[in-house]
């Protein structure tokens, strides 16, 4: 029997959903649990043939909802874990999402998005969770989410979503769509010792005095894992630092503030996008995913008709890059926001611009924008 | 403290959360203390035992006991269960949770794990409602029994629970009342030491919801009702339990077999790829 190695160093031709499996067990995720949905499937495929060859854990639970369960529950034994789905089972993992938000517990969740609402679109591409993503469970709360626009970028950036989940201490998103899914595409792989691994700060006190949600200075508490003799008590519950249930309204101020604040006050550090041409540009284009392809294309186009037309490509959408377009929309006459749903992160965009700008929404159905699509408008927006 | 204040079982008590939440004369208080027991007879390393459990009146169990615990989300302890067993098998996990909690909203993570023969234990505390939320009808409540929402007599077909988890292939099945302490405590010792997915139900008392809308009388009384009316039948067929209102309760060991876990099944292409190459 032939076994690969846990990082599969090299030149590969694969599809997004198998480079995110890569991804995930080159980032050192031992534990898979899913329910096969189309197009994530051949994530749960490639981990149902990888984990047992790394010495992994691959389930195929009932449901969505113990499939994110049991990914909180791996996570708590010590292990790195993943789940991957799409609408249907990402609706089914909000409730307990908000209970990894809660507990503060490191994983990630994919979504391949496709289009909705419920059976929707199964084999189609969509961008409609992307607000799901920011609000689906209750409560109030800061997420973490990164759009991958390419197979290599669904490797890249599903072990950079472990690395923020380990740092910050909670389940991480990855909103991919079925396009970037299901495209095939060279995916380079590095070498093992030049992958860059995170992992959750461990207790520095003994048991005695360990306190389970008690932060440091970057707000986030360190990680004491089942079975390492520190008697964790962890609940879904509002609790104070030991970790006990307190039903008062100044223990929900305390946490629930430190909960969001752990990821607003550290966005400097979390937020990631591209940027071509926007020197000078005039006319930007804000997209991610798949429709970020079209955009590039889109702004070459229209600089070579003497455009000044540039892109910023958002790679974490939440939390969102709320300063950097401000700083866009106060240069620029347009912002374009082509987005596979009917304009979801447009509102984004117009609420940070403070109408500094002219904001443009491109929405688009169950197919991606051509740039030509999105080149038109932008001569539009130049010939007014 | 004086000396007789101290629980034998201090030890594996979170002390600084007492009092507990639960009603006086209340069945839970009995349940958790045979856990304890059986956890401390069972000689098993503690610091290696886990408990888990969702939401309701029994769910407030694992936050006082004074080894890792997770209160989790309502119906969804068994699949977090199973991702702390199947990523540590070094842990014992338990899970401790009332009927609406394992059977309505829980009711298909239960047979799964079942079916997949997880190794892990679940410890059902039926008081036949949802106590927590004021006694409203469940999926154990006996037909034509009195409850919040049931206020004509429940017109729904109760679960058997020992049946239904003999039948999605538990490999230990017990039931016993509140009031059995030293036969139920052997069990969940049992259970513990056990491999693979056991299941113990206990009928327990909610005088507050279920006893006194069904004339049950106090804690004590409903719990001793329960223990008279019961007969013990170890290994009977489980489809031979059903209860009923005000019927007999059989109570025993029902199930004890073997057979291989999820754990047990997994693929060691680790150590067989090192034997080809040799
Ligand atoms: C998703 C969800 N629905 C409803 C509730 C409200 N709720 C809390 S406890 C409970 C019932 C608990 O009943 P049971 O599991 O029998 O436990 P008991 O309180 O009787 O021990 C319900 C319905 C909840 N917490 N979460
Ligand atoms: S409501 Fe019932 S089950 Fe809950 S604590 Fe009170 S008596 Fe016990
Ligand atoms: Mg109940």
């Amino acid at each position: 029997m032939k076994i690969k190695l846990p990082v599969l160093t090299g030149e590969h031709f694969m599809n997004g959903d198998f480079a995110c499996a890569e991804g995930a067990i080159a980032a050192g995720c031992r534990f898979f649990a899913g329910y096969p949905i189309t197009p994530a499937t051949e994530i749960s495929e490639a981990l149902s043939r990888r984990m047992p060859q790394v010495g992994g854990i691959f389930i195929q639970m009932e449901d969505e909802l113990a499939s994110m369960n049991a990914i909180l529950g791996a996570s708590c034994a010590g292990v790195k874990s993943m789940t991957a789905t799409s609408g249907p089972g990402f609706s089914l993992m909000m409730e307990n999402f908000g209970l990894g938000i809660m507990m503060e517990i490191p994983c990630v969740l994919v979504n391949i998005q496709r289009g909705g609402p419920s059976t929707g679109l199964p084999t189609m591409v969509g961008q409609q969770d992307m607000m799901q993503a920011r609000w689906g469970s209750h409560g109030d709360y800061e997420v973490i989410a990164l759009t991958p626009s390419s197979p290599q970028e669904m490797f890249d950036y599903t072990i950079k979503a472990f690395n923020l989940s380990e740092k910050y201490r909670l389940p991480v998103l990855i909103m991919s769509d079925e396009i970037v899914g299901h495209m095939t595409e060279k995916v380079v792989i590095p070498k093992k010792g030049d992958i860059h691994i995170v992992n959750r700060k461990k207790p520095k006190r003994g048991p005695d005095k360990y306190l389970m949600y008690r932060p440091e200075k970057d707000l986030v508490p360190c990680m004491a894992n089942a079975g390492e003799g520190y008697k964790v008590i962890a609940t879904g519950l509002t609790h104070d630092e030991k970790g006990y249930p307190d039903m008062s309204a100044e223990a929900e101020e305390k946490l629930i503030t430190r909960l969001c604040d752990k990821i607003r006050k550290n966005k400097d550090d979390i937020i990631e996008f591209e940027v071509s041409e926007l020197d000078d540009a005039e006319i930007i284009v804000a997209a991610y995913g798949s429709p970020a392809r079209s955009a590039l294309r889109a702004i070459r186009l229209a600089r070579k008709e003497g455009i000044k037309a540039g892109l910023i490509r958002i790679i974490t959408v939440w939390p969102f890059p709320e300063e950097k377009i401000l700083e866009l929309a106060t240069k620029a006459r347009a912002i374009i926001v082509p987005e596979i749903n009917k304009g979801q992160i447009v509102r984004e965009v117009e609420r940070c611009s403070k109408s500094r700008c002219e904001i443009i929404s491109l929405p688009k159905l169950a197919r991606i924008h051509t740039p030509y699509e999105i080149l038109n408008v932008i001569k539009e927006v130049n010939n007014t | 403290m004086s000396r007789n204040d101290i629980h034998p079982m201090d030890k594996l008590i979170r002390a600084d959360r007492m009092p507990h939440i639960w009603c006086s004369g209340c069945g839970l208080g009995t349940n958790f203390s045979c856990f304890l027991s059986a956890l401390d007879q069972s000689g098993l390393d503690t610091d290696k035992c886990v408990i888990v459990s969702g939401i309701g009146c029994t769910g407030r169990i694992p936050g006082y006991t004074n080894i890792d615990s997770y209160h989790t989300t309502h119906g969804r302890a068994i699949p977090f269960a199973t991702g702390l067993k199947l990523a540590n098998p070094e842990l014992t996990v338990t899970v401790f949770s009332g009927d609406g909690d394992l059977f309505a909203i829980g009711g298909n993570h239960f047979i799964h794990a079942a079916r997949r023969n997880v190794d892990i234990n679940i410890i059902c505390v039926n008081n036949f409602n949802y106590g927590m939320t004021g006694g409203q009808y469940g999926p154990t409540t006996p037909l034509d029994a009195i409850t919040t929402t049931s206020p004509y007599g429940n017109y729904e077909h109760p679960f058997n629970l020992v049946h239904v988890a003999a039948g999605s292939g538990a490999v230990f099945v017990a039931r016993w009342t509140s009031l059995h302490v030293r036969r139920l405590t052997k069990s969940i010792k049992e259970a513990l030491l056990k491999k693979g997915f056991t299941f113990i139900e206990i009928i327990s008392p909610c005088p507050t919801s279920y006893g006194r809308r069904n004339k049950l009388g106090d804690g004590l009384e409903e719990m001793k009702y329960y223990q008279k009316n019961s007969v013990i039948s170890h290994g009977i067929d489980p489809k031979d339990t059903d209860l009923d209102l005000n019927g007999k309760i059989v109570v025993g060991k029902f199930i004890d077999i073997d057979k291989p876990t999820f754990l047990d099944k997994q693929p060691d292409l680790l150590s067989m790829a090192e034997k080809n190459k040799k």
